[in-house]
């Protein structure tokens, strides 16, 4: 049991002796069938990196971000010491753009462990109540979704006051409508088989059967649903900032720096391009990283393993 | 044990409504084991979801074990005296939850509290080997997983087993296998059966007596030595007879 093969063939089993060790074992070959695609992986790479340098920022980042030079204004790439050039107050953009990275995985963060879980707990009491209950949940839910998202975060966000944490709010009461409806789909197929019919014949009441029942065969689909959404939620906080109703200055969100550099994007384009490639190249990622987790986690799969 | 009275059973209402059952009466002795055979959609499988609350829409009398049922709610006690086997091992058993999840969940619902032994037990009852004790659905065959659906139902040591065509989607070999541990069962614990089957093979080996029901009524009850010796009074009953012969 001490040799990288013996572990393996541990973790491989198809006769688990706990049940951690079953725990562990089908972990084990998700990770694999999820190792073996090579774009997910590199999405994966991408989004550890990107957790490395918003907890290492303070070290990692060139210069102070708020430091300010103005005789060093609007450099452009490649200047000695300020390799992603300077912004219009002459700050680092580099440095700004390792700072914000924070703010991104705060603001990511936040709203996926709001909007899916609202989503999930409307959805599945909706579709396994059916009824009165169902119709007034979904017809809320719909007056949700007919909203433009961005108009209705731009609603919210006028309402509550500009900032970071209302940003996030207005995004999370903009995002939860659509997994509602995914997760009361997902309820109506499930809530008519027979093993749910078969655990109400042992006296299961229906908190039992939604929490340990029907979560379980949701959460897949909403996981990978919300890592492909992960690029819309970036992409709407960087909208509700570059409206300025996001991150307010000098905070160095991504969205708002764009905004920043809105203003001189014809004579100085980097100014807002830098920060574009990163929401860019994080947006994709998490597409990335969806897809390859959508590969491993869809139960349809599961099954036919 | 179990007196059906006039039982009816419909689904929707006004001009959609489908008469499942009408007019069902039967009794099963306590210990016995009683067949109900019919073509698919006679309404025999609606007869046992009638009485776990499964179809809610229901009329005449049932009464188990001294205890009338009343709409589609069932009490504790009712759980604990009548549980069901059903017909497709791939679907009745949680895909995400391993054997020892589905056994477990099923003792603690049932209020026992020393699941470790009564799991392992509940395996040995069911001719399964401990190391399939963990693992999930999709990694044990079709046999495999209706001895755990087995298991699960005896996990509140009921009186009363319902069985739901509890072999039609198993292979011939593995019929005979999961016929025969039912057999077994039934002894060591003294269940009482209420088996529904298109099969008359299968009905005569398991059961007792039998009904023969078509489009929704009952048109005969008999016993197994009539059965045998083809003594069916009605013409349906014959022709039913008759078919399973030739075959």
């Amino acid at each position: 049991m001490n040799t990288p093969t013996s572990y393996r063939a541990w973790l491989l089993t198809d006769a688990p002796t706990s049940r951690n060790h079953a725990r562990l074992s089908s972990f084990y070959k998700g990770w694999l069938s999820f190792r073996s695609n090579p774009m997910a992986m590199f999405g994966l790479g991408i989004l550890i990196a990107l957790l490395l340098i918003a907890l290492f920022a303070p070290i990692l980042a060139p210069h102070d971000w708020q430091a300010q030079d103005l005789s060093n204004r609007l450099q452009p790439l490649g200047t000695p010491g300020h390799i992603l050039g300077t912004d219009s107050l002459g700050r680092d953009i580099l440095s700004r753009l390792i700072e914000g990275t924070q703010i991104t995985l705060y603001i990511v963060t936040l709203v996926a462990l709001i909007a899916p879980v609202a989503g999930l707990l409307v959805g599945t009491v909706a579709g396994y109540a059916g009824g009165w209950v169902d119709v007034v949940l979904m017809r809320i839910t719909d007056i949700f979704l007919a909203f433009p998202r961005l108009v209705l975060a731009l609603a919210f966000v006028a309402a509550l006051g500009a900032g970071i944490e209302n940003a996030v709010l207005a995004i999370s009461l903009t995002a939860w409508p659509p997994y509602a409806r995914i997760a009361r789909a997902e309820t109506l197929t499930i809530r008519s088989s027979d093993y749910i019919a078969a655990i109400r014949l042992q006296g299961a009441g229906p908190f039992r059967i939604i929490i340990k029942h029907i979560w379980p065969l949701c959460i897949s689909s909403l996981i990978v649903r919300v890592t492909l959404d992960m690029a819309g939620i970036i992409l709407a906080a960087a909208g509700l900032g570059f409206l300025g109703l996001g991150a307010q200055p000098p905070s160095p969100e991504w969205g708002a720096m764009i905004s920043e550099g809105r203003r001189f994007i014809l004579d100085h384009w980097w100014v807002a391009t830098m920060p574009g490639l990163a929401i860019f190249t994080v947006s994709l990622a998490f597409n990335l990283l969806g897809d390859g987790l959508r590969d491993v986690l869809d139960p349809k799969d599961g099954d036919s393993q | 044990m179990i007196k059906v009275e006039n039982l009816n059973v419909w689904f929707d209402d006004g001009y959609d409504r489908v008469d499942a059952v009408r007019g069902a009466s039967f009794n099963v002795n306590q210990g016995e084991s009683f067949g109900l055979v019919g073509e698919s959609g006679s309404g025999k499988s609606t007869i046992l979801r009638a009485m776990t609350g499964l179809a809610p829409t229901w009329s005449g009398r049932i009464e188990i074990d001294g205890l009338a049922l009343h709409g589609h709610k069932r009490n504790r006690d009712f759980y604990k005296t009548v549980q069901m086997v059903f017909q497709d091992p791939y679907a009745s058993l949680h895909p995400r939850h391993s054997v020892d999840q589905v056994l477990g969940e099923a003792l603690h619902l049932q209020g026992f509290r020393d699941i470790d032994t009564r799991v392992v037990k509940l395996l040995d009852d069911v001719g399964l080997d401990r190391k399939f004790r963990f693992r999930y659905p999709h990694q044990l065959s079709g046999g495999q997983r209706q001895r755990v659906a087995i298991a699960r139902a005896l996990a509140g040591e009921p009186k009363v087993l319902l069985l739901d065509e509890p072999t039609s989607a198993l292979d011939v070999s593995v019929q005979a296998e999961i016929l025969n541990l039912l057999t077994d069962l039934r002894e060591e614990h003294g269940l009482t059966y209420l088996m529904v089957s298109h099969d008359l093979p299968v009905i005569g080996h398991m059961c007792e007596r039998l009904a023969v029901m078509k489009s929704g009524e009952i048109v005969e009850v008999m016993d197994v030595t009539q059965l045998r010796q083809m003594q069916a009074k009605h013409p349906y009953s014959q022709e039913l007879i008759g078919v399973s012969v030739a075959h």
